[in-house]
């Protein structure tokens, strides 16, 4: 049947369909409202097609079982940051989790962020996370005469910050440490790496003040060098190794 | 219920609503109110760049960006605004460079410029490198800067607020007020999405910066959270929404799943080619290519399907080639677009071309303002006190086809503007009386939806809008697929009345929040379709197959569609709720009228390219 291989529309049926197979979600949920004060799990079970991430899995749930099922998401393609969540137990943006990629024979466990407080189902609270980034001056200080035209800046230089540059502030990284799980007060991965973006950026004249602040005994040095961080990164930042920096910069003073 | 208090209140927080507050919060007493944090903005997901004749790297002037806008948008731009941007453009870049974005840079340490679709020198004698851009993350760049510069301002925000009404001094859905009459408003509604609670906003300025409609379409670019809020919030109060037939559809979304892909990609070098492997754009803009404006990439790879010679087992798809590209120039230029290749449809983008196909992108149309943001309530006269932004907005800069990176633009220029008119005006005007208990009509919507025993679901009415809104309205329009597309939408709006929520809290109550998103994607749909119907021409992003031709004596004039009482015997009426949160049928007709175009510089010539 050479034909077919020359032809393929002769075969249009088989050709146009997409495989598909159904995946179980075991999803945390929490809802005192309607559910008494305890977090229970609930599972549910929908077909899935080749292409689709978890995201789609939530939404079939949500708009065709139970409507009730409450989680944040709005770009659905990793670059807003709203649908970070524990998913089999390492936390992922729920929209950059392809489906097929998962084991089906197995239960997807999906939680809400750990060492924040949750609001509902998969909504935690977000404040202290943005607390502790408003806390190290996430904007650009420089001093001197305003440029009459852009401040100039070498290739390398830009470079030096970029990787930091980023980040989304999904809350991934922060959620996935330990020492904050332990200690809520520590300012976390996300506000350090956001220390870092200002810290090398060579337009920058603040370090000095963003370096005393995570001196405190909060700060950067509570870091254990643990990786979690890096390995939960969405957006594939290598948030150890820019811990790492803003600590020998306020060893060495050199930034 | 809560009452506040601000001078201006601003609506929306990505990046026409927070260029709008650093200058607002400067000046006077500013709040703004968001239903997403403010880093989730869709501004974010915006990749190529944003244009300003810097003239960095090579040759160039304002009045060419002016020239190449005007053209872009197939003459329907407004000329006035059209300059005002591309003059201003050049500040808005260096403002947020003097921020701290970090831009791409020059060997000599200055913002680096690259090609993009439709931006030429010298007016059309060939692509210019005017695209100020961060890798291919300007618009997170962006969003992330002004984020920061709020937070360095203490911006006051609303987080995870959701505005329900605008109130006006005055009905204009009755269609009664006279021309030249005042009408000021006085404040919002909104809903607290962690609560449930109803908080009263009272205003001097409003702000609008809501953003855009995308999800009235099912394959699109745009975020789950685009639905047209703002523009049907403004029009169910009686304010028009002008153009709004014209939606912009990217060439280069991902395909099946319509993740954008952006017009850099092809600004770098990237190709379109056809199952055969032909640079098939050579045959429709000869000079420019695959760099030619996006509504004529759309229709040409859209065109090439339909005749056979889409790539891939069925045929649907054209293809994205970079792989004549060195790997280290795509992952320092492109990092993100071949991230979501890989991601997404498993593509290697060094070695494979991506498929791609026409995305819904971005509303051309919306909320009628001027060159200082202030909005229009007919032709000529403004709401006091009531300012509208970006996406959400029609100045136009955008005509009939926003060219690539001018979004960008529009959002920090007329942010800008619109953020410092409406503190002035605040500052200098009185308090406004608010109606008699102004959160009722929204407060009984609410609680009816919230209450209704069973009914059906949200997402099949919006699914089947998305699915009529995609076969009968999309690249290629007819009378035939336009009619088809507005009896589905009204037996939508129909199905809308029963449609029930499941989760019946008041606590994070997303199900909610959806099926009020509907009722606004409902009344959107109904615009874009009746405007498209009675625009018998083609012209930039909207073709009609049965009017292929631009049609400047018929049609050269902006579209204003006004919400108003149901003409007699026209549609029928029903015994539906007529509270502002409702779009229900037959409680409004849609009538349209029209805008003079303002012309300055430049005559209206045939667009090629």
């Amino acid at each position: 049947m050479t034909a077919t291989l020359e032809n393929p529309s002769t075969d249009a049926a088989s050709v146009g369909e997409i495989p598909s197979f159904d995946v179980t979600l075991r999803i945390r949920r929490y809802s005192p409202e309607t559910h008494g004060d305890e977090a229970y799990w609930q599972e549910f079970t929908v077909t899935a097609y080749g292409t689709d991430r978890l995201l789609d899995a939530l939404h079939k749930v949500k708009w065709d079982v139970d409507g009730s099922l409450t989680f944040r998401r709005s770009c659905a393609h990793g670059v807003c940051g709203s649908d970070a969540m524990r998913i089999n137990g390492r936390n992922r943006l729920a929209c950059k989790v392809l489906l097929k990629d998962l084991n089906p024979d197995k239960p997807i466990v999906v939680e809400p962020l750990k060492g924040l407080p949750v609001m509902k189902d998969l909504v935690v609270d977000m404040e202290p996370f943005f607390a502790s980034y408003r806390e190290i001056m996430p904007f650009l200080i420089a001093g001197g005469n305003e440029p009459t035209r852009e401040r100039l800046q070498s290739a390398e230089q830009r470079e030096r910050f970029d990787d930091t540059t980023k980040c989304i502030l999904c809350a991934a990284c922060t959620s996935s440490c330990p020492v904050f799980w332990t200690d809520g007060q520590y300012f976390g991965p996300a506000a350090i790496v956001n220390a870092h973006r200002f810290i090398f950026d060579s337009r920058d004249d603040g370090a000095a003040q963003r370096l005393e602040i995570l001196n405190d005994k909060e700060g950067v040095w509570r870091c254990r060098t643990i990786f979690n961080c890096s390995e939960a990164c969405p957006r594939g930042i290598e948030i150890t190794k820019a811990i790492k920096e803003v600590k020998r910069a306020m060893i060495t003073r050199a930034f | 219920m809560q009452t506040h208090q601000y001078d201006v209140v601003i609506v929306g927080a990505g990046g026409a609503g927070m260029r709008a507050a650093l200058e607002s919060s400067k000046r006077t007493r500013t709040a703004v109110i968001s239903k997403l944090y403010p880093t989730r903005s869709h501004t974010g997901a915006a990749q190529g760049g944003m244009c300003a004749a810097l003239a960095n790297v090579e040759e160039d002037n304002w009045e060419w960006h002016t020239f190449d806008t005007v053209k872009g948008g197939d003459y329907l731009v407004d000329q006035d605004a059209a300059e005002v941007m591309a003059k201003e453009a050049i500040d808005a870049v260096l403002d947020l460079e003097k921020m701290g974005l970090p831009f791409n840079r020059t060997p000599e340490g200055r913002i680096d410029q690259r090609r993009f679709g439709g931006h030429t020198r010298n007016h059309g004698e060939a692509a210019v490198r005017r695209s100020c851009y961060a890798a291919d993350r300007t618009g997170h760049m962006i969003l992330q800067t002004l984020y920061q510069q709020c937070v360095k301002n203490d911006v006051q925000f609303f987080n995870e607020f959701y505005v329900l009404d605008v109130l006006l001094s005055d009905d204009l859905t009755t269609g009664t007020v006279p021309d030249g009459q005042e009408v000021a408003v006085s404040g919002v509604v909104a809903y607290e999405l962690a609560t449930g609670e109803i908080h009263l906003f009272r205003a001097k300025s409003v702000v609008f910066a809501t953003g855009g409609a995308g999800k009235i379409y099912k394959t699109t670019s745009n975020a789950q959270t685009l639905t047209g809020d703002g523009m049907a919030l403004a029009f169910r109060r009686g304010i028009p929404l002008e153009d709004m037939e014209f939606f912009q559809f990217h060439p280069t979304g991902l395909a099946g799943l319509g993740i954008l892909l952006s017009e850099a990609a092809r600004g770098e070098g990237g190709i379109l080619r056809n199952s055969e492997g032909e640079r098939f754009m050579e045959r429709y803009a000869p000079t420019i290519k695959d760099l030619a404006p996006r509504d004529i990439v759309a229709r040409s790879m859209a065109n090439e399907v339909r005749e056979g010679r889409g790539a891939g087992p069925n045929k649907d798809y054209v293809l994205l080639d970079l792989t004549h590209l060195e790997p280290a120039h795509i992952d320092a230029k492109l990092p993100d677009i071949t991230e979501f290749a890989r991601t997404y449809l498993g593509i290697e983008p060094y070695t494979e071309p991506v498929p791609v196909y026409p995305t819904a992108h971005y509303a051309m149309g919306g909320i009628p303002t001027n060159i200082l943001g202030e909005v229009l309530r007919n032709n000529t006269d403004t709401v006091r006190g009531l300012y509208a932004a970006g996406e959400v907005a029609c100045v136009s800069v955008h005509g009939s086809n926003r060219l690539g990176t001018n979004s960008l633009l529009d959002i920090n220029v007329f942010g800008k503007r619109s953020g410092i008119a409406a503190a002035e005006y605040a500052m200098g005007a009185d308090w406004v009386e608010m109606p008699d208990e102004p959160e009722v009509g929204v407060v009984a919507e609410l609680e009816r939806m919230r209450t209704l025993p069973s009914g059906e679901r949200v997402a099949h009415v919006r699914r089947d809008l998305q699915n009529t809104m995609d076969a009968n309205a999309q690249v290629f329009r007819t009378g035939d697929s336009l009619r088809q597309a507005l009896t589905d939408v009204r037996a939508l709006q129909e199905r809308y009345r029963h449609v029930s929520v499941q989760d019946k809290g008041k606590v994070f109550n997303t199900d909610l929040l959806e099926a009020l998103e509907l009722g606004f994607l409902l009344d959107i749909a109904e615009v874009v379709v009746v405007g498209a119907l009675n625009r018998k021409e083609s012209r930039g992003g909207h073709f009609r197959e049965d009017f292929p031709d631009r049609d400047d004596a018929g049609y050269m004039k902006h579209t204003m569609a006004y919400r108003r009482p149901p003409a007699t015997g026209d549609r029928p009426h029903s015994e539906a709720p007529s509270g502002p949160g409702t779009s229900a049928p037959g409680t409004f007709d849609i009538v349209l009228d029209y805008k003079p175009v303002i012309m300055t510089r430049y005559e209206p010539m045939e667009r090629k390219y």
